[in-house]
This record gives structure tokens, C-alpha cells and sequence, in this order.
């Protein structure tokens, strides 16, 4: 019966002749293939002092933006804890007063937003699901911690710095 | 007995000994680097200059970790497991002869702690004691496990020193002496025991790999693919000591084997130098490079050929290696009848 692909291909496993069957052959040539190795050039990326270059759609650290004028853009919609797979973004919203017009872009911020980055994985999906640009995995690799809490980032971590 | 003698002995079995012990921690890193070069990565090199630290920080760690007794273990046994096994690691060094005759001070200073003219069966009765370390070990665990994989390495110890015992008697036949120095006198120059005994070294070298339990011959290990052997149950220190003495038996084993079949502190051309002291001196260069060179095949061999199934290395050491070790003494019983030695 012709199988599927008709691509199968049968082995016979042969008897070893007498050279195969004491094994020294095989195995000087098995240390020559490993000296060879010995003298290659390593592959290795020395990791802190060097870095290997992200790929164009990397997604790294959240930063929540600012609008031109240097304000918050996030509005608290929540769309992005809803969206979020792992549940690791919670917010606490707050109304803006009068006065704060250059502090928040909208009349609603969020006046705590936590990602808990030991939950989160990185997918993405709060950036696709936010409808005013406010949030972006465009930083670098989650750094390592101590503590469990250092990996709670908050507004002082997450918001960008204002460009002047 | 002078003075003098004593010192002289003190001094030179604490440098053997630091010298041993040095070489082992250097082993370590150096089996961990090259394990990266074979592998085309760097290996180790953040603790000091190109990681040379390493061992130094690898100590601290294992001293500094918890140490952990189980309750059902037989504490006195249970610690004299990993002892014993530092212990007859290091006692095989007394009979080594590291070099000639050096003549300092007016005296003629021996660069052998003992020459004793059972030399070779010396060693082979420490390395036979090895075993208990190992058993033990494995049996004071209380832990079936490791009392399982004790049985195992000292079973596969036991066979390989069948075989090893056997190649070794056909160079016994040649040299007619068990003095581990008379035989590397006998080797001067570049009169190696290799060149009449490539078969028996072969053999030895095989059994050496087995009894030091290396790759392809560690099974009582296995770290690829068990929790551990016989040390399953050690923490701390004393799992530090049974890894430990693995690396000083690799150092014994490839400064018996230089000794033995690369003819110890010979070299070629070492007549030629007329001040006795500066022969010997690069005598025992010579013999460390050697001792430096199986270890690096050591090495070598581990990040190269996959372990053996336990029926393979037993069918090895039974059925191919003793009948072997036999053929060979035949063969250097009809040549030393046929053409003398
Ligand atoms: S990247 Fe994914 S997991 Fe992380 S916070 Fe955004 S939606 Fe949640
Ligand atoms: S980051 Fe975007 S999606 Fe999330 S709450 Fe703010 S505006 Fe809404």
C-alpha cells in the first residue's frame, strides 16, 4: 500500500562490519569533530556589555505616552485590563480639575495604574486594545528583581518622561 | 632517621598535596571551559580575569550552603563516606615519583614520598578502597536510590579492575619490578612502555576512565539523566568532597598512566643536559605536562562520546576487556620468549 506521501523510506539497519563493531574508528573521529569545534568561533554574546539588536516588532516594557503638549494620554477606559489575557494592568480612575489641562489629555485619568510584570506576558494586546495610543511595549526587557513587589510597576515607572 | 629526612618528607608531601589539590580545582573550571569551547561557547568568565576565580567562588558556595543530615541516616557512616573517598584519592600521590634525584643542600632529596617496591599494587589496593567511599556513602543515605546506584558503581568499578589488573601484569612481565620508579628509570629517554604495550595501554587507559568515572563510564552519575548516583542524599561540603575527589583521581590516574606508559619524568634529549638538578627540574615539567595532557583528554573525551547502557559497559568490561587484557599477556609472554626484552 502506498502510504500517503510516498515519501516513506525504509532503513535496514545493516550488520556492523568488524571496524564499526570495535567503535575506536568512530570515536577518534568523533574527538576530531569536537576538536575542530575546540578552535571555531564562539557564538557567544557577552550579554551586559553587548547587546543583540531587537527585532523590528519586539515588545518589551510598557510605556504609557504623552500628547504633543507633554500630557497623559490615558483616559482610564480599562479596555486594556479587559483585553488583558494574564489580568496583570489594574487602575484606579480619577476626574480631572480644573487647572490639570496640561497634566491629562482627557477629562477622566487613571490616577494609579499598576502592571504587575511577573503576570504579564508580553503579548501585546493592551497596546491593540487602547483607543487613544496611550500605551506601547516599546522598552527594553524586564529587568530582574529581588522582591516580588519591584516587579509592580507603577506611574513612576511606566509613564514617559516629558520632552521639553 | 634524621632530622632533616623528616622535613624534607613534610615539605615535599605538602606540596604534593597542595600541588594535587590545585590541579583538581583547576580541573574543575578547566572542565567547565572547554566543555564550552567543544560547544562553541566561551564557558565561565565573570569571576576574575577570564574566570579563573571560578573554582575559588564554586568553594565558597559549597561550604556556604546548608548542610543537610537526613534523620534516618547513620551519621558517622554517612560522613565518612565522602572522607574516605578524599582520603583514597589522595594517598595514591605517596608513590608517584614526580622526578629524579634533585641534590640540594648536600643532600640527595628523593622527589618520592615513599618508594615502596609494591608500588603498583599499592595503588591499585587504594583505588580498590575507593569503592567503600562510594558504598558507604550510598548505603548510610538510607535511601534506596542511592543505595541502588552505590551497588551499580561498585559493580562497575569492581569488573573494570578485573581488566586493568590483567593489562597491567603484561607490563609487569616486561619490567620484572612493581617500583613505580625503577619503571620509570627503565624508561629513559624515549624508551616508553607505550611503543611495546599499545594494546595494554589502551586497555588501562579504558579501565582508568571507568574507575575515574567518566564519560562514557559515568553511570554512578549521570547527571543528564538522574538526580545523582550514590551522592543523591549530600549537600553542601560533602557532595563538594565526592565531586571533589573524582577530579584528584583523574589527576592520579593520568599521572599513573604518564608514569607507567609515557615514561614518567623522561624526556627526550634529557642526557644531554649536564647539571643534574636542571634535568631533573624539567623532569618534572615534563612529567606534569604529560599529567596535563591526559587530563585534557579527559576532557576531551567527556564532551565528545555518549554515555554506555549499563549491559554495555558490563559486556565491555567482561567479555571484550578481560579477554583482552589476556591476549595481550599471551602476546607479551611470546615476545619477551621470542626476542627478549
Ligand atoms: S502585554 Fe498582554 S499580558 Fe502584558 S499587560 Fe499588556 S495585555 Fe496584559
Ligand atoms: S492605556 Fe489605553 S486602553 Fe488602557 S486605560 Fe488608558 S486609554 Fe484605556
Amino acid at each position: 500500500m502506498n502510504s500517503l506521501t510516498n515519501r516513506k523510506k525504509v532503513l535496514e539497519s545493516k550488520k556492523m562490519n568488524f571496524w564499526e563493531r570495535i567503535y575506536l574508528p568512530a570515536i577518534l573521529h568523533g574527538l576530531s569533530i569536537t576538536m575542530k569545534h575546540f578552535f571555531k568561533k564562539k557564538t557567544t554574546i557577552y550579554y551586559p556589555e553587548q547587546k543583540r539588536e531587537f527585532s523590528e516588532n519586539f515588545r518589551g516594557l510598557h510605556s504609557l505616552k504623552r500628547d504633543e503638549n507633554g500630557a497623559e494620554r490615558c483616559t482610564a477606559c480599562g479596555l486594556c485590563a479587559l483585553s488583558c489575557p494574564a489580568e496583570a494592568i489594574t487602575m484606579t480612575a480619577a476626574e480631572r480639575k480644573p487647572g490639570e489641562e496640561h497634566l491629562y489629555r482627557e477629562e477622566k485619568y487613571a490616577s494609579v495604574y499598576e502592571i504587575n510584570m511577573l503576570r504579564c506576558i508580553f503579548c501585546g494586546f493592551c497596546e491593540e486594545a487602547c483607543p487613544k495610543a496611550a500605551i506601547f511595549l516599546d522598552g527594553d526587557i524586564a529587568k530582574a528583581g529581588y522582591k516580588r513587589d519591584e516587579f509592580i510597576f507603577g506611574k513612576d515607572k511606566l509613564v514617559e518622561p516629558i520632552v521639553k | 632517621m634524621d632530622i632533616a629526612f623528616i622535613i624534607e618528607k613534610l615539605i615535599l608531601i605538602s606540596a604534593i598535596l597542595a600541588i594535587s589539590l590545585v590541579i583538581a580545582m583547576y580541573t574543575t573550571l578547566a572542565e567547565r571551559k572547554f566543555a564550552g569551547f567543544f560547544q562553541d561557547r566561551v564557558g565561565p568568565n565573570r569571576a576574575g580575569p577570564w574566570g579563573l576565580l571560578q573554582p575559588l567562588a564554586d568553594g565558597v558556595k559549597l561550604f556556604t550552603k546548608e548542610e543537610i543530615i537526613p534523620t534516618h541516616a547513620g551519621t558517622f557512616l554517612f560522613v565518612l563516606g565522602p572522607s574516605l573517598s578524599m582520603f583514597t584519592a589522595c594517598i595514591t600521590t605517596a608513590v608517584i615519583p614526580w622526578g629524579q634525584d634533585l641534590f640540594l643542600f648536600g643532600r640527595n632529596i628523593s622527589l618520592q614520598v615513599a618508594d615502596i617496591n609494591v608500588g603498583v599494587l599499592y595503588v591499585f589496593g587504594v583505588v580498590s578502597l575507593g569503592v567503600y567511599g562510594v558504598m558507604i556513602g550510598g548505603w548510610a543515605s538510607n535511601n534506596k536510590f542511592s543505595l541502588l546506584a552505590a551497588v551499580r558503581s561498585a559493580s562497575q568499578n569492581i569488573s573494570y579492575e578485573i581488566a586493568m589488573g590483567l593489562s597491567i601484569i603484561a607490563l609487569l612481565m616486561m619490567t620484572g619490578t612493581l617500583s613505580l620508579r625503577e619503571i620509570s628509570e627503565q624508561q629513559s629517554g624515549m624508551n616508553w612502555n607505550i611503543f611495546y604495550q599499545p594494546l595494554g595501554f589502551l586497555i588501562f587507559m579504558i579501565c582508568s576512565f571507568a574507575e575515574t568515572n567518566r564519560t562514557p563510564f559515568d553511570l554512578p552519575e549521570c547527571e543528564t539523566e538522574l538526580v545523582g548516583g550514590h551522592h543523591t542524599e549530600y549537600s553542601s561540603m560533602k557532595l563538594g568532597f565526592y565531586l571533589f575527589a573524582e577530579y584528584i583521581n583523574m589527576f592520579v590516574s593520568s599521572a599513573i598512566m604518564a608514569s607507567l606508559y609515557f615514561g614518567g619524568y623522561n624526556y627526550p634529549g634529557m642526557h644531554l643536559i649536564s647539571n643534574p638538578n636542571v634535568a631533573a627540574l624539567i623532569g618534572v615539567a615534563a612529567f606534569f605536562t604529560k599529567i596535563l595532557l591526559f587530563i585534557f583528554f579527559f576532557i576531551w573525551v567527556r564532551w565528545t562520546v555518549p554515555r554506555f547502557r549499563y549491559d554495555q559497559l558490563m559486556k565491555l568490561g567482561w567479555k571484550v576487556l578481560i579477554p583482552l587484557a589476556i591476549i595481550n599477556i599471551a602476546l607479551t609472554g611470546a615476545g619477551i620468549l621470542f626476542f627478549g626484552k
